[in-house]
């Protein structure tokens, strides 16, 4: 088998302010961490000759996508010779296109970024602001098989996974705070996490409603920021001035049709299929990952995710947690150290690479979880996902 | 046929947004027209399949027909919802993926109607009604009947 992935590296990492309702524009922010870094690469605006990012332009969900490819393109005066925006490989999917980008020579020095503004996008009416206007027109896409029938939410869909899981294997609500609990506590010690105040299972019990089984500390927080990373050809990882992140191996499949109402087993989902593929790429083993970053738009994802990624037996990932001690900064498998999306912000996947290289670098600060040589980041959930290994060289 | 009463049988639901469906799936939406619920079969392999298509996405079959089912079906999973996404939703209700009767795996999401949301559940048998969308298209709802099935 090749493999690529194993030709590119991170060479340099930044990231905008995150927060709610940022007064400055999605541009700003993509110009602040594309930027950042570029300086954390060492490397000049014209010395970057590709761009990849993830969703790209086109969309009309309020502040989901962030500037297109073209318009970044334009505002940082790139001259490429690859560039590539688009929604169906997943949140991962700029990421991976641009290691195979610089991996087989399309361009040695790909800017990835990702960019939203649901914070701002939201306003004051919440999610219900962001879907009106919905009701004039008829549904198209996917959501022409959720809307009409009043699920219109990724917090419903996912909740349906979720509620199949707890009666299968008898998950519990305590299991999913255990995760919002164990994200808050990480997020205290990161300056740009969106909520940073630590919050118990008893308040987690108490918090409304949204659709069971979760509640408000069950979802992530929409948030306004921007990362993005300096993807390059491994020849040049030590010409930087901090250490490059190696890439042990990619997992990007689809093995199911991906739909988010046809999942054979609703006790698992796409991540399943990205795990699978990153095992069979890589040497590693789950016992080698000294710590986890995972999706965690919904507190029941990460379990999906430690489940698919084999480092507990399907339907065992509530009992894994040991009540949040093998996960937290001082377990033996920390979990979102940076605080997740849901206490650090929902920068749909990217974040968690991020911080994932935050780790590799030391550079956690008060979060900082051990001297990490091997990260799994598992990203996505429902019908999308992705999983990267990521290593200290 | 019982189930063609079941065209009477209005849904407690506010209006439901109107799906714009592709040509190969208007039979599914217009089927409530006369309360019977049509999914989508290959006639070469025999096994239905959801969402419709022009193609049997298991063996690749052009082959592929609209036909009438039971309307009886599982509850698969369920989801009760709190949060008024849009106005009107101020009540708590149950989305639900059912299955049908007609073939393990035949399943789609829907809303549960006419039941009290404290009585969802796995395993809650359902039978299909009928919400109008305009245009000629329908929503095909669940209510509770009968048992419970595990």
């Amino acid at each position: 088998m090749t493999r690529p992935e194993r030709q590119a590296v991170i060479r340099g990492f930044g990231s905008s302010r995150v927060g709610r309702r940022l007064p400055v524009s999605e541009m700003a922010l993509t110009a602040d961490a594309c930027l950042a870094a570029l300086a954390d690469a060492g490397l000049q605006r014209d010395e970057i000759d590709g761009l990849a990012t993830f969703p790209g332009g086109g969309f009309d969900t309020p502040g989901l996508a962030g500037p297109g490819a073209d318009e970044v393109h334009a505002a940082l005066g790139l001259q490429t010779n690859w560039k590539y925006g688009g929604p169906e490989g997943g949140q991962l999917g700029g990421f991976f296109s641009a290691c195979l980008a610089a991996a087989t020579g399309l361009a040695r020095h790909v800017l990835v970024y990702r960019t939203v503004s649901e914070a701002s996008a939201q306003g004051a009416a919440g999610r219900a602001g962001a879907l009106a206007g919905a009701a004039d027109a008829a549904v198209s896409g996917f959501r022409r098989w959720l809307a009409p029938f009043d699920a219109h939410s990724p917090a419903n869909w996912i909740a349906l996974y979720a509620q199949r899981h707890m009666h299968e294997f008898g998950t519990t609500r305590e299991h999913l705070g255990t995760i919002a609990v164990n994200n808050r506590r990480n997020a205290a010690g990161n300056p740009n996490a969106v909520y940073r105040t630590p919050i118990t299972l008893e308040d987690y019990f108490d918090a409304r409603m949204i659709t069971t089984p979760f509640g408000m500390l069950d979802c992530d927080v929409p948030c306004d920021g921007s990362v993005a990373f300096v993807v390059s050809h491994i020849d040049t990882a030590d010409d930087g001035p901090h250490p490059a992140i190696g890439v042990e191996s990619i997992g990007w499949a689809m093995r199911h049709r991906p739909l988010w109402d046809q999942w054979a087993d609703m006790t698992e989902m796409a991540a399943w299929d990205a795990a699978a593929h990153l095992w069979e790429r890589s040497d590693l083993r789950p016992e080698d990952v000294d710590q986890v970053q995972l999706y965690d738009g919904f507190s029941f994802l990460p379990l999906v995710w430690l489940e698919a990624l084999r480092f507990c037996g399907k339907g065992e990932a509530g009992r894994f947690l040991e009540s949040g001690k093998r996960v937290a900064l001082d377990g033996t498998l920390p979990l979102n150290t940076g605080g997740g999306q849901l206490s650090a912000g929902r920068l749909h996947g990217c974040g968690l690479l991020y911080e994932a290289c935050v780790q590799l670098r030391d550079q956690g600060g008060d979060r900082q979880a051990g001297r990490p040589d091997t990260v799994a980041v598992g990203v996505g959930g429902g019908p999308t996902a992705g999983a990267a290994l990521l290593v200290r060289r | 046929m019982t189930i063609d009463k079941h065209a009477e049988v209005h849904a407690s639901v506010g209006p439901l947004l109107r799906p714009a469906p592709t040509p190969d799936e208007e039979e599914f939406w217009r089927s409530g027209a006369d309360g019977r619920l049509r999914m989508q079969r290959c006639q070469s392999c025999r096994r239905w399949q959801h969402p419709p298509n022009p193609v049997c996405f298991r063996c690749l079959s052009r082959d592929v027909t609209f036909a009438p089912v039971s309307g009886d079906g599982t509850v698969y999973s369920f989801t009760v919802n709190h949060q008024p996404w849009l106005p009107h939703l101020r009540d708590p209700y149950a989305v639900i993926v059912v299955e049908l009767d007609e073939q393990p795996g035949l399943r789609f999401v829907s809303r549960l109607v006419n039941t009290d949301v404290a009585d969802v559940r796995i395993g809650l048998r359902v039978r299909v009604v009928f919400e109008p969308l305009g245009e000629g298209l329908f929503a095909p709802l669940f209510t509770a009947v009968g048992e419970c099935q595990t």
